[in-house]
C-alpha cells in the first residue's frame, strides 16, 4: 500500500472534531501557519495510520494539527494552524 | 431539521435493523430504525462502533444513503475482507439486531435541494453512497437543479443502486447517469469501458459556464484524478467538494 492511498480528508475526522469542539467543524476554515493558504477542514489531508490523527495542509503538506486521544484525555497540537475560523 | 442535524454534543445511540438489502455481492444496505433521529442532510455520515465481549472497540464512518425525507436511516456498506467492522455489518448482522451509532456527522460534503446550480456527481465504487443520498433528496423534493452522475464501477455486478438509478433516469426527474465499467463489461454494453479520463469528463460534465456544484466521492486516487481533470478543464476548485475513502476502511 502506498502512503498516498492512506490519505483521507477532513470528512474522516468530522466525528472526532465534533467530540472536541462540540460543533460541526468540516465547514470551519483553517489557515496554514506555513504557507498561509486557507482551506475548509473538510478539504484538508488527514492520515489516520499513526498513533494519533495527523492533519496536513493540502497546498504545502505542513502538519496543521495532531490529535491524540487516550486514557480519557485529548492532546491537540495546533502549532501548524495559524487560525481556525468557524461560525458560532 | 438542518439546525438539529449540525449542532450539539454527539451521543452514541442504538439503531435497530429493520431491513437488510443486498445491493451487490459485496455490498449491503442496512435500513435502521433510530429512535429520536434528529434528521440529516444529504451527504452526511454516521460513526458505527462495535464492542467485543472483552471491551475492545472498533469504530468506522459510513455514509448515509437515505434521503433526509426518509424516516429510516439507511447505510450502505461494502464488505472489506480484512476489515474489522464491515464483515460484521455485511454478513453477520441480522434483521432485528441493534448497532451502536452516532450522528449525523459532517457539513462540508453536503447538498441541499434549495441549491439551484446544476449538480455534477462523480462516484467511484461505494463512493456512490453519499451521492445517492443527494440523488434521493433531489427526487424526493422534485428539486429544480439538473443532475448528472458519472459512476465508475469495476463490473456490472458491482453497480450499486443500478435499478433505482435506471428508474429515476426514466422517470424524468432531471437525472442523467453515465456509467463506466473499468474491468469487465457485459455483452452489448453501451456505457464507458475505461477509467475516468479527460475525454469522459468533457462529455459528461456541465460546461464551465454553468458553474455547477460538484461532489466527488470514492477511493483517494479516483477522487484526486477526477478533481484534477475538472480543474484542468477550467472548473473553479471552489465549486468542487470531495470525500476520500482511502484504503484504510473496514
Amino acid at each position: 500500500m502506498r502512503q498516498s492511498d492512506l490519505k483521507l480528508d477532513g470528512n474522516a475526522i468530522a466525528g472526532l472534531l465534533r467530540e472536541i469542539f462540540t460543533m460541526e467543524m468540516t465547514n470551519a476554515e483553517t489557515t496554514c501557519a506555513g504557507c498561509g493558504k486557507v482551506h475548509a477542514v473538510g478539504r484538508v489531508d488527514v492520515y489516520l495510520n499513526a498513533p494519533g490523527v495527523v492533519v496536513r495542509c493540502p497546498a504545502c503538506e505542513q502538519v496543521l494539527m495532531r490529535i491524540v486521544r487516550g486514557r480519557g484525555r485529548y492532546w491537540i497540537d495546533l502549532t501548524g494552524t495559524r487560525c481556525l475560523e468557524f461560525k458560532e | 431539521m438542518a439546525r438539529a442535524a449540525v449542532l450539539g454534543r454527539l451521543t452514541w445511540q442504538l439503531g435497530e435493523v429493520a431491513e437488510l438489502i443486498q445491493e451487490t455481492p459485496r455490498v449491503s444496505s442496512l435500513v435502521l430504525d433510530v429512535p429520536d433521529w434528529p434528521g440529516h442532510l444529504a451527504g452526511q455520515h454516521v460513526d458505527v462502533r462495535l464492542t467485543a465481549e472483552d471491551g475492545y472497540q472498533a469504530q468506522r464512518s459510513y455514509s448515509i444513503a437515505s434521503a433526509p425525507e426518509s424516516a429510516q436511516v439507511t447505510l450502505t456498506v461494502e464488505r472489506l475482507p480484512d476489515g474489522e467492522v464491515s464483515p460484521y455489518l455485511v454478513g453477520e448482522l441480522r434483521t432485528g439486531e441493534k448497532v451502536e451509532l452516532r450522528g449525523p456527522i459532517g457539513g462540508y460534503f453536503v447538498w441541499r435541494a434549495g441549491e439551484e446550480r446544476p449538480l455534477l456527481l462523480i462516484g467511484g465504487g461505494s463512493g456512490i453512497v453519499p451521492l445517492m443520498a443527494m440523488i434521493r433528496h433531489h427526487a424526493a423534493t422534485a428539486a429544480a437543479a439538473p443532475v448528472r452522475l458519472l459512476y465508475s464501477s469495476r463490473s456490472i455486478e458491482d453497480v450499486i443502486y443500478k435499478d433505482e438509478l435506471a428508474r429515476l433516469t426514466a422517470d424524468d426527474t432531471g437525472l442523467a447517469v453515465a456509467h463506466t465499467l473499468t474491468r469487465s463489461q457485459p455483452a452489448g454494453w453501451e456505457g464507458y469501458s475505461r477509467r475516468i479520463d479527460g475525454e469522459m469528463v468533457a462529455e459528461v460534465a456541465w460546461p464551465k459556464k454553468d458553474a455547477p456544484a460538484v461532489f466527488i466521492c470514492g477511493p483517494t486516487a479516483f477522487v484526486e484524478t477526477a478533481s484534477s481533470l475538472l480543474v484542468e478543464s477550467g472548473y473553479d476548485p471552489a465549486w468542487i467538494r470531495t470525500e476520500r475513502f482511502g484504503a484504510t476502511g473496514g
